[in-house]
């Protein structure tokens, strides 16, 4: 309970820095995707239906805020965040290249499915330029991103599982 | 002498032989000299044509640059009018000021947030200027936020009007044109080929979300499509959407400006 509290406050904070912050240190108007990095993370740190929660979630605010229909981003956070959480049996804190491997596979999964979803259904065929100027360009940023920010929640993470460790066995 | 002076005998030979020897000759060089002296003549003539000429000229200069200038009073005077005339429907609309307070999360699209909604009385499909021209539209309201489009989005379109030539034009979004700061154009038909680069572009009237006569911006460049009917290219916005903080809502809905006029 108290992890998914924490885990729904750390969606808002991500969400809102994105959304504001970051716009001001962007790149050739490219802005680092936290919230794939989030929902990478929860997916990998703690399983799939909690992957699958957090991905339905922060879709659902960047639909909200951003999209022009609801669903359309909270399905493909939702399918990124459990497929990441399929890997979490083969998680462990040290291990650094399973979560770049994964977080590079998600943000260009994410990218082609953006281009085939908003951009080829209205005909727009130039992918090489989508390619190159936007999926790309998101994959590095995010990468570079996360060097910082993927720290920050795997120490959250495992400091979360040890209270509810603790509280477990409390009851027991 | 006497002799001559008294009879003149000898006068009417001397006569004609001065007559048939120098009359020729008085001829000859009177035509010679009338030649030489209309020949001079002609000469100080022409050089008085040429400094004429040349003050003529410098005088069509003079004119020519006091045309020029005169013509661009006029193309000034007809653009301020217009920009009177828009500047005033500007004002004759009530907006309200806000503030940008989220930009889009994705990369794809290029929508905000704003810090006004449904409850200080923004609907859905209200207008959004900025400074010199148009942002985009609501699309969506919360109760202190709304959502907006704007007209450089990929999925956007726009109907807009050539003011030089009162063609009708869609202006789209384009991420492709969206590093070098504009956004395309296109169904622009032209047969006369009026519209060139430099041209204002205002919303046009036959929108049925947009308000007409607000500025979108300036043709940057024209190509003729290969269906040689209908001519695409580029517009440069007048608004600077990278640093886009402040923004104004115009109060006013479409449907309720036609309404309006037709009343």
């Amino acid at each position: 309970m108290k992890k998914a509290f924490v885990y729904f406050l750390m969606i808002l904070c991500l969400f809102v820095l994105q959304t504001t912050v970051f716009h001001a240190i962007s790149l050739g108007g490219i802005v680092p995707n936290l919230i794939l990095i989030f929902v990478v993370s929860a997916g990998l740190m703690s399983g799939e239906s909690y992957g699958l929660t957090c991905g339905f979630f922060c879709g659902l605010l960047c639909d909200i805020f951003f999209g022009s229909f609801l669903g359309f981003y909270a399905i493909l956070y939702l399918y990124i965040g459990f497929v990441n959480g399929l890997f979490h049996r083969s998680f462990f804190a040290q291990n650094i290249a399973l979560p770049i491997m994964l977080l590079t596979g998600s943000d260009f999964v994410y990218g082609v499915a953006c281009y085939i979803l908003m951009f080829l259904f209205r005909s727009r065929f130039a992918f090489g330029y989508y390619f190159t100027h936007r999926i790309v360009p998101e994959l590095v940023y995010t990468l570079v991103a996360a060097l910082i920010v993927y720290p920050v929640i795997l120490r959250l993470s495992t400091r979360l599982d040890i209270i509810e460790r603790k509280s477990e066995k409390k009851f027991v | 002498m006497a002799l001559t002076f008294r009879t003149g005998f000898i006068t009417e030979p001397f006569n004609a032989i001065a007559g048939a020897i120098v009359v020729p000759v008085q001829r000859g060089v009177t035509t010679a000299g009338t030649w030489f002296k209309t020949r001079a003549d002609e000469l100080a003539e022409i050089r008085r044509l040429q400094d004429e000429n040349a003050s003529l000229r410098a005088r069509i200069d003079e004119l020519n640059t006091q045309n020029t200038a005169l013509q661009q009073d006029v193309y000034e005077l007809n653009e301020l009018r217009i920009l009177f005339d828009l500047d005033k429907q500007y004002e004759e609309y009530e907006t309200v000021g806000a503030r940008v307070i989220a930009k889009d999360a994705g990369n794809w699209y290029h929508s905000f947030v704003i810090d006004k909604g449904s409850d200080e009385g923004i609907q859905k499909d209200m207008n959004v200027i900025a400074g010199s021209g148009l942002v985009g539209r609501v699309i969506d309201t919360g109760p202190h936020w709304a959502k907006v489009m704007t007209i450089i989005a990929d999925n956007s379109s726009v109907s807009g009007t050539v003011l030089s030539s009162a063609d009708n034009l869609m202006v789209t979004g384009d991420l492709t044109l969206y590093e070098k700061g504009l956004i395309g154009f296109s169904k622009l038909v032209d047969n006369a080929d009026r519209v060139a680069a430099g041209d204002k572009i205002v919303t046009s009237n036959i929108s049925d979300k947009y308000l007409p006569g607000i500025l979108i911006g300036y043709i940057s460049s024209v190509e003729e499509d290969s269906n040689h009917l209908t001519k695409s290219g580029t517009v440069t916005p007048a608004v600077d959407f990278n640093h886009l903080n402040d923004v104004l809502v115009v109060l006013q809905l479409k449907e309720d400006h036609t309404t309006e006029v037709e009343e």
